[in-house]
């Protein structure tokens, strides 16, 4: 009785103010988005450029178009009452900080040309790579990642059956251990030069390249996870009785693989960099040469879209590794979200 | 549901005979004794306690029955066969449950079945192992959302899967808190005269072998040699004030020599 009446006179001090009926508030970053994006479209469209750029409308009406889409999503959720999915409402600064950054470099581009050209390209100038040159930088993505699929799948292949190979047998162990100590450390694109004259094709060398940056992290990580395994687990198994196959493949592998899966995302990031590498020097096709080619016509405008898409590549990769993980790894707790 | 797993028990446990046992270990060059000319005898059924100082070889002496070490010196028989390794009809129930942290809590059951190829064909005693220890409506979760004394009973249910004829405890309640021990030696106790296998527990919590064992064995310490074997003549289920348990009590207290604040 007590307690009622001290939450009745807590209540009349503080005077909440009573709850809206409706579940969400109003997307004000939404609306400012939306507003910036027309800001951009207007300067984009609105000033004149300093030089011939082919683009120039096609980039103000998208951001136009940007504008227009949030508008309708801020604004039309009051009117026409859905939701907006909550993935959307949590970008809305994101979106808001790119309309300004763009209109930024529009203006230090070609609208006033602050930047010294030709090394800072502006964004219709990028935009212009992507609707014109699609098919050749199209056809550059496919070949990296033909050139790294098959590469990283040998490399983790071998990494991983190489990693429990050592860390259950001690007779591997012993002949494979001094061999890898003193392999792997060493950078796979030191080998560059012998992997191109010993290899009959310049593919087959960058893929042997790639498949040895992947092995060495996925076969130090397996190795470990597997060597790391409590023994508590076989002494269960064993006393049930488990075979020896039973112990490598359904104890050992199982309480390695959140150790093998830094291996994998280890060895996917030294991939990326002997992929780009292994095309600058001799491969014909790919991301890297084509970075490589733009920079020798002195292309700036295509060599940061080639770069944009590899950054693009190689996180959808990364995005694509964990959410394996993820299904793979369930039962852990406590995961980083990529 | 319980009477199923218990009828397909074999009607009794196994015979244990620790025949004139030693055992020392290989420390850094050194070795330490730990286990001193053991002799013992489990008939078929008992539940016997292990009962010592911490560190004496009790655990030692209970992992050479499962077979998971050999003894140096002497042999272990079990049903009048000599042991030499790991065997279904011995499981273990270890301190820690040793879930595998992968596998639902089904799977952890099922973990003995599919070790040896029979999983398809008797699946069904999985449900009925789970049902036993009363956590079927945990089957899909994962080890880490358990409390302690539902992943010892996990524990429980994997071992008791397997039929053991000869179930071999582990200090399997040492670190539970206080009043699920109580609880899970009570179910111990009614689940081992329910269906027949014999027992051999290592503890070190004097009041938990009374109110559990047929016999309690009092060990050393390292190396151990057996002190006393003290049966305990009172039917099941015990009380734990009786004055006959506090008498036996003080007598092993005593042994061990901690009786000074008796």
């Amino acid at each position: 009785m007590s307690s009622a009446s001290l939450t009745h006179a807590e209540g009349s001090l503080v005077d909440f103010p009573p709850v809206p009926e409706s579940r969400t508030r109003f997307w004000f970053v939404g609306l400012a988005a939306a507003a910036a994006w027309f800001a951009a479209a207007m300067v984009i469209g609105g000033l004149p450029d300093i030089d011939d750029f082919e683009r120039t409308d096609l980039l103000a009406r998208i951001a136009a178009g940007l504008a227009g889409l949030l508008l309708v999503f801020s604004v039309g959720e009051r009117v026409v009452r859905f939701t907006i999915p909550a993935r959307l409402r949590r970008t809305g600064p994101w979106l808001l900080l790119l309309a300004v950054a763009l209109t930024a470099w529009e203006l230090v581009t070609a609208k006033f040309a602050i930047l010294p050209r030709p090394f800072f390209a502006s964004p219709q100038a990028l935009l212009e790579v992507f609707t014109d040159d699609y098919p050749r930088l199209g056809d550059s993505v496919w070949n990296s990642v033909r050139l790294l699929a098959g590469g990283y799948v040998i490399g983790a292949a071998a990494g991983f059956a190489l990693g429990v190979a050592i860390g259950w047998s001690r007779a591997i162990g012993y002949w494979a251990h001094p061999v890898l100590r003193l392999i792997g450390p060493l950078p796979a694109t030191a080998w560059l030069p012998i992997a191109f004259f010993a290899f009959p094709s310049s593919h087959s060398a960058s893929t042997f390249l790639i498949a040895l940056a992947t092995g060495f992290p996925v076969t130090v990580l397996t190795w470990s996870g597997v060597a790391g395994v409590n023994k508590a687990f076989y002494d269960v198994a064993r006393t049930m009785g488990a075979s020896q196959r039973f112990l490598v493949l359904k104890v050992a592998i199982p309480a390695a693989m959140p150790s093998v899966f830094v291996g994998l995302f280890m060895g996917l990031g030294a991939s990326f960099s002997v992929l780009v590498v292994a095309e600058m020097m001799g491969v014909k096709s790919g991301l890297g040469w084509y970075l490589q080619w733009a920079q020798g016509w002195a292309a700036y405008a295509n060599m940061y879209a080639a770069l944009l898409v590899m950054a693009l590549m190689c996180t959808g990769l990364i995005t694509l590794l964990f959410r394996l993980r993820d299904r793979l790894l369930a039962w852990q707790k406590g995961l980083v979200q990529w | 549901m319980v009477s199923n797993i218990v009828a397909q028990q074999t009607a009794v446990g196994a015979s244990v005979d620790v025949n004139d046992v030693s055992h020392r270990f290989d420390l850094d060059g050194k070795t330490l004794p730990v286990l001193n000319r053991v002799s013992l005898r489990i008939e078929p059924g008992e539940l016997v306690s292990l009962l010592g100082p911490s560190g004496c070889g009790k655990s030692t002496l209970l992992r050479m029955v499962a077979g998971l070490e050999t003894p140096t010196v002497g042999t272990i028989q079990a049903d009048g066969a000599r042991i030499t390794g790991p065997d279904p009809s011995r499981v273990v129930m270890f301190q820690d449950p040793t879930l595998y942290p992968w596998r639902t809590v089904k799977a952890n059951v099922s973990l003995g079945l599919e070790a040896r190829g029979l999983l398809r064909r008797q699946g069904h005693r999985v449900d009925e192992a789970l049902r036993l220890v009363g956590l079927s409506q945990f089957a899909t979760a994962y080890p880490h959302q358990l409390s302690g004394g539902m992943a010892q009973r996990v524990s429980l249910a994997r071992a008791l899967v397997n039929d053991p004829k000869l179930l071999l405890l582990d200090e399997p309640l040492g670190k539970l808190d206080s009043m699920t021990r109580i609880t899970m030696q009570q179910e111990l106790v009614s689940l081992w005269q329910r269906t027949g296998f014999t027992a051999l527990l290592v503890t070190h919590d004097v009041e938990e072998a009374l109110f559990m064992s047929n016999r309690v064995i009092v060990l050393s310490d390292r190396p151990a040699a057996i002190k006393a074997d003290i049966p305990i003549d009172l039917p099941f289920p015990r009380h734990r004030g009786d004055p006959r348990l506090a008498d036996l009590r003080r007598r092993i207290l005593g042994l061990l020599g901690l009786d000074a604040d008796w």
